[in-house]
């Protein structure tokens, strides 16, 4: 059985990798997973410079779910490349690293400090809620998104994967502009936009009032978009949104995803993401599969 | 080798209420082998629509018969649900997490123990741990209903406020340690605390006036527990050495801290901004 993926010529062992922010730079992870089990660790998103991220409190469970408000907080390229980097070329896993930005010479920056290192792929991050400039002002209309894409594909060497936001009218013609300005890949959802209120405080429980919501609450939500974008575009589709185990997993494969990320349900389980990968196989066998290809977008119309 | 962070599901063998919201559980678990002073749990719930776990300082451990003993108050569905188990049933829990008390600094010294309200529990592994040192144990309570206070009192001098004054000193902790001629004569060179967040910026503020260090366990809203998500951080006086902002993670740097090392008095709210958001 064989369930290695291809993305824009890069091979994984596996379809599951990690989601941006969920696992650090897989070093606090590391405990509990054995990173070399893992077709990807994707990274936290990383910045030109550090930034400091949003006032606390930034966290706030709901219903099946949670908000994060985090604001990209990280410690800049720079130690990026001497700490976080050296510490993932020591597994054998592949090493996607998410780039944020406030300006498009922000992300060029980054994208360009990556050229010349062993990172297997860039995702770029045009979709985070949390942030008062650049990320999601770059997601959200269709023709900037087309321009960002752009522009980073004329400074980076790297394949990049472009990760969209869900909170857009229509996430078809958002793959549409990412695939027509040369993206190698599209990874979605990226955290729904959410706000809860303190009833008893009569306040805001994030100081950002604000937050991204992420959890199994929105993993059907996440499934259509992918869905919808796999109808949409040629390109791979990496598919996260809620899953916290093999079955959440495999839907997202089904409905069109050629690799899935484990986010929030690591908080809840770290353990989820090699339970994930020892599932597939076992459904694999259960059902006779001999490629995973066989399973990509096996469900439609 | 039995990794010293993981998640399990330990068996409840005893569960308890101490005053009207605050309850008990004892847990047995491996995990309790190498558990020290100040670091905490994080505990699962059942309902799954309830996802993070809901970290809880550690009050007791026991080595060898390899307990933990987790005391906390219900702020919510999930510490409620908790009050409602059964010995026999087991718990879910990822331990053991942060950073403790460092016992080294208090070797030889008058030391002082400041507890408020569900901040009193971790400071009692922490005054076993110090037998043997000279220990003065000031806890602010609500009311008369004193959770923990006899259980400290085998490890030093235990005063107490409450902020009802139906027992004590009338007030808080620093009440108890203004009013009292006995405390304030033992000239105390170093501190432990656990509390509320105003109680911690005066416990930082006092031990800056006396100039003797003073270590704060902080608290924050988390998700991963294990430093990942960089969910709760708090502000820090200098540039922390992982972030390289002036951000700790109280999860793994923490959760105790020397007070001169976080930034949570209202004029070092600024510290570090102008630096690490340059392009704000």
């Amino acid at each position: 059985m064989r369930t290695e993926i291809k993305i824009a010529g890069v091979t994984f062992k596996n379809p599951v990798m990690t989601a941006s922010g969920t696992f650090g730079s897989g070093m606090e992870y590391q405990e509990f997973v054995d990173l070399n089990a893992l077709g990807a660790v994707v990274t936290k998103g990383v910045a030109n410079i550090p930034w400091t991220g949003n006032p606390t409190p930034r966290i706030a469970e709901v219903y099946g779910g949670m908000l994060n408000a985090i604001g990209l907080q990280n410690p800049g390229i720079e130690v990026f490349l001497e700490r976080d980097l050296p510490f993932l070329e020591q597994f054998d896993t592949r090493t996607i690293v998410n780039v944020c930005g406030k300006s498009e010479q922000d992300y060029i920056e980054v994208a360009e400090r990556l050229n010349d290192t062993s990172v297997a792929m860039l995702e770029i991050n045009v979709s985070c809620p949390n942030v008062k400039e650049g990320a999601i002002a770059f997601g959200q209309k269709a023709d900037a998104l087309y321009h960002i894409t752009g522009e980073i594909k004329k400074h980076s060497r790297k394949p990049i994967i472009m990760k969209l936001s869900p909170n857009v009218t229509d996430i078809g013609e958002m793959a549409r502009a990412a695939e027509a300005a040369g993206a190698d890949a599209i990874s979605l959802i990226n955290t729904l936009t959410g706000m809860k209120i303190d009833v008893e405080r009569q306040k805001f429980v994030l100081a950002n009032k604000t937050g991204g919501l992420s959890g199994p609450a929105i993993r059907p939500v996440a499934v259509r978009m992918v869905y919808q974008a796999a109808q949409a575009v040629k390109i791979p589709i990496i598919g996260m949104g809620g899953i916290a185990d093999t079955e959440d997993a495999l839907e997202f494969i089904l409905a069109g995803a050629s690799a899935v990320a484990v986010g929030a349900m690591n908080f809840v389980d770290p353990y989820a993401t090699v339970k994930i990968v020892k599932g597939i196989e076992a459904y694999m066998a259960r059902h006779h599969i001999e490629e995973i290809q066989e399973l990509i977008g096996a469900v439609h119309e | 080798m039995i990794p010293t962070k993981r998640k399990e599901s330990a068996e409840i063998i005893h569960t308890g209420q101490l005053a009207a919201d605050v309850y008990e559980m004892i847990l047995k678990t491996e995990l309790a082998s190498h558990a020290v002073a100040g670091q905490f749990v994080a505990v699962y719930t059942k309902d799954a629509s309830r996802l993070l776990p809901r970290p809880i300082s550690i009050c007791e451990t026991d080595h060898e018969k390899k307990t933990l003993r987790l005391v906390y108050r219900i702020l919510g569905a999930g510490t409620k649900e908790f009050s409602t188990y059964q010995t026999g049933q087991k718990a879910e829990l990822l331990g053991t997490l942060g950073n403790g008390y460092p016992l080294e600094p208090a070797k030889g010294k008058k030391i002082l123990l400041l507890g408020g309200g569900i901040g009193i529990p971790p400071l009692l592994e922490l005054a076993k741990c110090l037998q043997g040192e000279k220990v003065t144990i000031v806890l602010g309570y609500r009311d008369n209903q004193m959770f923990l206070k006899e259980d400290f009192e085998h490890y030093g001098n235990v005063y107490v406020a409450t902020e009802d004054g139906s027992a004590g000193q009338q007030g808080n902790v620093f009440d108890a340690l203004e009013k009292s001629e006995d405390i304030n004569k033992l000239n105390h060179d170093i501190i432990y605390s656990c509390g509320p967040m105003p109680m911690l910026r005066a416990v930082k503020r006092y031990a800056k006036e006396k100039n003797i260090p003073a270590y704060l366990s902080m608290e924050e809203r988390m998700a991963c527990g294990i430093g990942a998500c960089l969910g709760c951080v708090c502000k820090t006086v200098h540039k922390d050495l992982h972030s390289h902002v002036y951000n700790a993670r109280i999860c793994t740097e923490g959760p105790v801290f020397l007070a001169e090392d976080v930034a949570i008095l209202p004029e070092e709210q600024n510290a570090g901004e102008e630096i690490t958001c340059g392009r704000k």
